[in-house]
C-alpha cells in the first residue's frame, strides 16, 4: 500500500509540474490553437486588367470603375519626319467595370476603323492559397466589336451584322511568385464580313503574356499572340510587344513598343501589319484611372 | 500520507484554475489612420479579426492580426496597402508581445474602469520594435475589455511613403485597439 501510495505521489508531482509549466508558456497565442488557414485569392499577378494588349487574369475590384485610355503612335520606321510615330496617334477609350471579385465588364471605343467593343470577363476558377486552394486562375472573356465606318461599297447590300465581328477566349493564368506571373489565352476571333470569298470567317490564335516585376511599382511586360489559322501571314504578322508598368498611386502607366495598332482583340489578332524585322514598331500607352464608385465591402466569398 | 496526497490534488486544482486566469478573443478590432490633413480620401482601415490573449496572472498581453483582415473603403486602396506598403503575401501576420506593466494593480475579479500601460515588442512587416501604449481595461461581468490609441512611425517598419502620396498618406500611423476578452477554458 505505501508502494502504492508513493507511485501516486510522484505520479501527482509530475502532474503538478508538467501543469505549472504549462502555465507559464510564453506564447499565449498558441493557446488559441492553429487557425484554419483561409481561403486567399491570389491577386496583383498583374498591374493592370490588360497585359498590353491582351487581357490579363486580373480583375477589377466589386465597385470599382477603371477609366482607360489606350494610345499607339506612328512606326518608329518613319523617322524624323514624322517624329518616331509620335506625329500620328491612335487611341482606344474604355470604360471597365468591376461587378464581382471574378466578373467585369467593359466598353470601349477605338480610333481604328471607328471601332466600339464590350466585352465580359468571367473566371469560374481562380488562383488561390488557404482551404481549396487552386494553383491557376481560369477566366472565359467574350466580346463583340462594331466598326462604324462608312460602308465601304455603299452600292452592294449591306447588313448591320457585317459590322460586327465577335471574339471568345480562355484565360489560364498563373503567378508563380512575387515577381513572376505567366498566362495562355487561347482566342478565336469570328468576323461576321471578310475581304474575300477565300478568307476563312475564324482566326484561332494563342496569346502568351507574362510579366516580371522589377521593384514594388515597376514590372516588365510582353505579351505575343501567335495567329494558327485564318489570317494571311504576308500581309498580317503576329503581335508582340513589351512593355514597362509603373504604377503611382491611383494611375497605372504601361508604356510599350508594339508592331500593332489595333487595341480590342479583333484588331490586334487580325490585323496586325507592322513587322519588328523592319523596325514597323510603334511607341504606345496605356493609362489607367481607378475610380470607388461603390463603397467597398470585403465580400462574403471567402 | 493521505494528507500529503490531498494536499497536492488542492495545490493541482489551484493550478488547473491558472487556465482561468486567461482572457481571449478572436474577433477584436484595430482601426489604422494614416490619413494626413490634407488627405481629401480617407487612408484607414478596420480589421475585426484581431487575435488577443491576455494572461492576468502575469499581465501578458499577446495581439495576433492577420494583415488580409485589413478592410478598406476603396479597393484599390486595399490593393495597394498590401501589394505595394505591407507586402502582406511576405509578411502575413503583425504580433504584438507584452505586458501590462500595472497588472498587479488590477483586480480582474471586480468590475472596474484600469489605466493601464503595456510595453512589449511589436512585429510588423517583417521588423520587431519595442512599443509601449496606454490604454484603458475594464473588467465587466468576467469580461475584460482592453482599448489602446497609439502612433506609430511607419518608417519604423520599413514601410515607405513615397513623396507623389506624401499629401494622403502620413509618416505616421494611428492605431486603435478594441478587444472584449472572455474566459480562455482549454
Amino acid at each position: 500500500m505505501k508502494k502504492f501510495n508513493t507511485i501516486i505521489f510522484v505520479f501527482l508531482l509530475i502532474l503538478t509540474s508538467w501543469n505549472t509549466a504549462s502555465a507559464q508558456d510564453e506564447d499565449l497565442l498558441n493557446l488559441l490553437g492553429e487557425e484554419k488557414p483561409r481561403r486567399e485569392i491570389t491577386k496583383n499577378a498583374f498591374k493592370s486588367t490588360r497585359v498590353i494588349n491582351s487581357q490579363s487574369m486580373e480583375f477589377l475590384s466589386p465597385g470599382t470603375m477603371d477609366f482607360i485610355i489606350l494610345h499607339r503612335f506612328g512606326q518608329i520606321s518613319e523617322g524624323m519626319g514624322n517624329f518616331f510615330g509620335l506625329d500620328q496617334a491612335s487611341m482606344r477609350m474604355a470604360l471597365d467595370f468591376g461587378i464581382m471579385q471574378n466578373l467585369m465588364v467593359g466598353i470601349g471605343r477605338s480610333t481604328y476603323k471607328k471601332e466600339l467593343d464590350a466585352f465580359i470577363k468571367y473566371a469560374p476558377i481562380r488562383q488561390s492559397t488557404g482551404v481549396n486552394n487552386f494553383p491557376a486562375t481560369i477566366a472565359i472573356s467574350a466580346g463583340t466589336t462594331l466598326n462604324t465606318l462608312p460602308w465601304s461599297d455603299p452600292a452592294r447590300k449591306n447588313y448591320f451584322t457585317s459590322r460586327l465581328a465577335y471574339y471568345t477566349q480562355v484565360i489560364i493564368g498563373r503567378k508563380f511568385n512575387q515577381n513572376i506571373s505567366l498566362q495562355l489565352s487561347p482566342t478565336m476571333v469570328h468576323n461576321n464580313l471578310v475581304a474575300s470569298q477565300s478568307t476563312p470567317n475564324d482566326v484561332f490564335a494563342s496569346t502568351l503574356g507574362g510579366r516580371v516585376k522589377v521593384s514594388k511599382r515597376m514590372a516588365l511586360t510582353f505579351d505575343y499572340t501567335y495567329v494558327i489559322s485564318g489570317i494571311d501571314k504576308t500581309l498580317y504578322k503576329d503581335p508582340l510587344s513589351f512593355g514597362l508598368d509603373i504604377e503611382t498611386g491611383g494611375h497605372v502607366f504601361q508604356l510599350h513598343f508594339s508592331n500593332s495598332t489595333g487595341m480590342n482583340e479583333r484588331a490586334f489578332i487580325t490585323e496586325t501589319t507592322g513587322s519588328w524585322d523592319k523596325a514597323e514598331i510603334r511607341f504606345g500607352f496605356n493609362l489607367s484611372r481607378m475610380f470607388q464608385i461603390k463603397k467597398q465591402k470585403e465580400s462574403a466569398e471567402k | 500520507m493521505k494528507k500529503l496526497i490531498l494536499s497536492i490534488l488542492a495545490f493541482l486544482l489551484i493550478n488547473v484554475g491558472y487556465a482561468q486566469d486567461k482572457y481571449f478573443t478572436k474577433n477584436g478590432s484595430i482601426i489604422f489612420d494614416a490619413t494626413t490633413s490634407t488627405s481629401p480620401e480617407k487612408v484607414s482601415a478596420i480589421n475585426k479579426s484581431v487575435a488577443c490573449v491576455l494572461d492576468t496572472k502575469t499581465g501578458n498581453i499577446q495581439f495576433s492580426v492577420l494583415m488580409q483582415g485589413f478592410e478598406f473603403e476603396q479597393a484599390l486602396m486595399r490593393e495597394h496597402f498590401h501589394e505595394n506598403y505591407l507586402e502582406s503575401e511576405k509578411f502575413p501576420k503583425s504580433i504584438f508581445k507584452g505586458q501590462i506593466s500595472n497588472s498587479s494593480a488590477i483586480n480582474y475579479g471586480k468590475n472596474g474602469t484600469y489605466d493601464v500601460s503595456v510595453k512589449g515588442q511589436m512585429l510588423m512587416h517583417g521588423i520587431t520594435k519595442p512599443l509601449e501604449a496606454k490604454g484603458k481595461l475594464i473588467v465587466n461581468n468576467g469580461k475584460i475589455s482592453v482599448a489602446a490609441n497609439f502612433s506609430i512611425l511607419l518608417a519604423d517598419y520599413q514601410v515607405l511613403v513615397p513623396r507623389l502620396v506624401g499629401d494622403k498618406v502620413g509618416k505616421n500611423a494611428t492605431i486603435k485597439v478594441d478587444c472584449v476578452l472572455q474566459v480562455l477554458n482549454n
